[in-house]
């Protein structure tokens, strides 16, 4: 096997990493974002945004990532809705949107499942009490259930910020050069299979455990106040 | 004080409300009996609309709360809830569970609101637990704070659901001497409770309560001594024993 080739081909790792960072860092980012709008559709009382929501997360949760990134990027393409080029960003561009977006989507609906179960997990007594003393829902909802709903959501959501990190790889099948895309031309072009691919798993690692180290001391910090 | 007129409420298929006409007069310690089932609790959150009647009509100091003109959050205010598993709000401090109502919803200042909830706090027997967080505090205590919560809001009608049942036998006297407090002071109060002594002794009118409907109603001694009602007999021959 041998890791000699590290020397030569070290360039391919920073920069692949970096792109795993940002294409993670994006994801988490529209993913909480589309998460929460679809957390409260589902809990709404309206009942057409609660199917809408519930179906888009039951579809996504049912269907694989690697379908989804295809019909994004080559399904959206071939029906003529095209991700813009911006020079600025390279040209790269819209791949890397169509990468973003199909994991933010993906994301989306597991994120969405945390928060509502985070919510639904607080006693409903406690809403109860709230409305009890003449608390309008919002307010209740603002001052009682979310607050202690952040004590059950947040750990879940960091777990998924980890999920996030590591299914990104997937998105080198549309030839993002994250990651896992670069450690694969490296194996290519030195005809080592082994090394090359054990060096990125390394790096990936080294990502989603401080990641998740960084989580649990915010995580501690917070049950402190308890 | 409160006019209840024919309220009806089902779950579903379920009637557990058939039809309960009373009223309860300002000063008044209602307290409902009857087994379990018997749609008391569904009654008594029927009254702060916690249940949406499915029928009937509730009148509270001259408004019609049952109408969808009313504004149910300020009737709250003025009807406190006290609940068999307390419900205080664990990431508050007990201060800040008094407090918080005051605050947000009568725009009290935090030195206005801490100075009633001393003052509460006080009156139970609590002042020294302000900072506590509601997790350090016994089954006794919690209740006793979900009561000082009620009241803070100064309401004029205060609806206690089965306040004792899920404590330890030796915090229930604790819980029922603030109660008594609370009505020797003249607060009105509407108790679903199955502690019959504390029914007898401070209740000024006792409704029986089984299926649904109210069958029977009276005066504690009456009630007690000589019910009318066969299901009434039946029902305290099984619980004084």
């Amino acid at each position: 096997m041998g890791f000699s080739f590290i020397f030569e081909y070290y360039p391919y790792y920073i920069t692949g990493t970096k792109n795993t960072i940002i294409l993670a860092a994006f994801t988490v980012f529209f993913g909480v974002i589309l998460g929460v709008l679809l957390a409260l559709m589902k809990l709404s009382k309206i009942g057409p945004l609660r199917y809408i929501a519930t179906a888009y997360i039951e579809f996504i949760r049912g269907t694989p990532l690697l379908v989804q990134i295809s019909i994004i990027f080559y399904g959206l393409s071939y029906v003529g809705i095209s991700f813009p080029e911006v020079p600025a960003f390279g040209d790269d561009f819209p791949r890397f949107m169509a990468g973003v977006t199909a994991l933010s989507i993906n994301s989306s609906a597991y994120v969405a499942e945390i928060i509502r179960s985070g919510i639904q997990a607080i006693d409903k007594g406690q809403m109860e009490a709230a409305r009890s003393i003449g608390m309008p829902h919002r307010m209740a909802m603002q001052y009682i259930i979310l607050p202690q709903a952040i004590k059950n959501i947040l750990p879940a959501l960091g777990n998924e910020f980890v999920v996030v990190i590591k299914e990104s790889s997937i998105v080198m099948v549309i030839g993002i050069s994250e990651l896992m895309y670069n450690a694969d031309v490296v194996r290519g072009t030195t005809f080592n299979p082994f090394g090359p691919l054990l060096f990125a798993a390394l790096i990936y690692f080294v990502l989603t455990f401080t990641t998740s180290k960084l989580l649990g001391v915010a995580e501690r910090r917070m049950r402190a106040g308890d | 004080m409160i006019d209840v007129k024919n309220l009806k409420k089902s779950f579903g298929k379920l009637e557990v409300l058939k039809g309960i006409s009373t009223h309860v007069d300002k000063g008044e310690v209602l307290v409902i009996v009857g087994p379990s089932g018997s749609g008391k609790s569904t009654f008594l959150r029927c009254l702060n609309l916690l249940e949406q009647p499915t029928g009937g009509e509730i009148v509270f100091e001259g408004d019609a709360i049952t109408s969808k003109k009313s504004d149910v959050n300020k009737i709250r205010q003025k009807m406190g809830m006290v609940f068999q598993q307390f419900n205080l709000f664990p990431h508050l401090t007990v201060m800040d569970n008094i407090t918080i109502g005051p605050r947000k919803l009568k725009s009290m200042s935090q030195k206005e609101a801490e100075k009633v909830a001393v003052s509460l706090l006080r009156r139970i027997g609590l002042e020294d637990k302000a900072r506590s967080y509601p997790n350090q505090l016994s089954g006794g205590q919690k209740q006793r704070i979900a009561i000082a919560r009620a009241l803070a809001m100064s309401p004029d009608v205060m609806l206690f659901d089965e306040p004792t049942s899920a404590l330890d036998p030796e915090m229930v006297g604790e819980v029922l001497d603030v109660l008594k407090e609370l009505a020797k002071e003249g607060m009105t109060m509407v108790v679903v409770t199955h502690e019959m002594g504390f029914a007898k002794e401070v209740g000024t009118r006792i409704f029986f309560m089984d299926e649904g409907i109210i069958v029977e109603e009276g005066e504690p001694k009456s009630f007690f001594e000589n019910p009318k009602t066969q299901r009434a007999q039946e029902f305290l021959s099984k619980i004084l024993r």
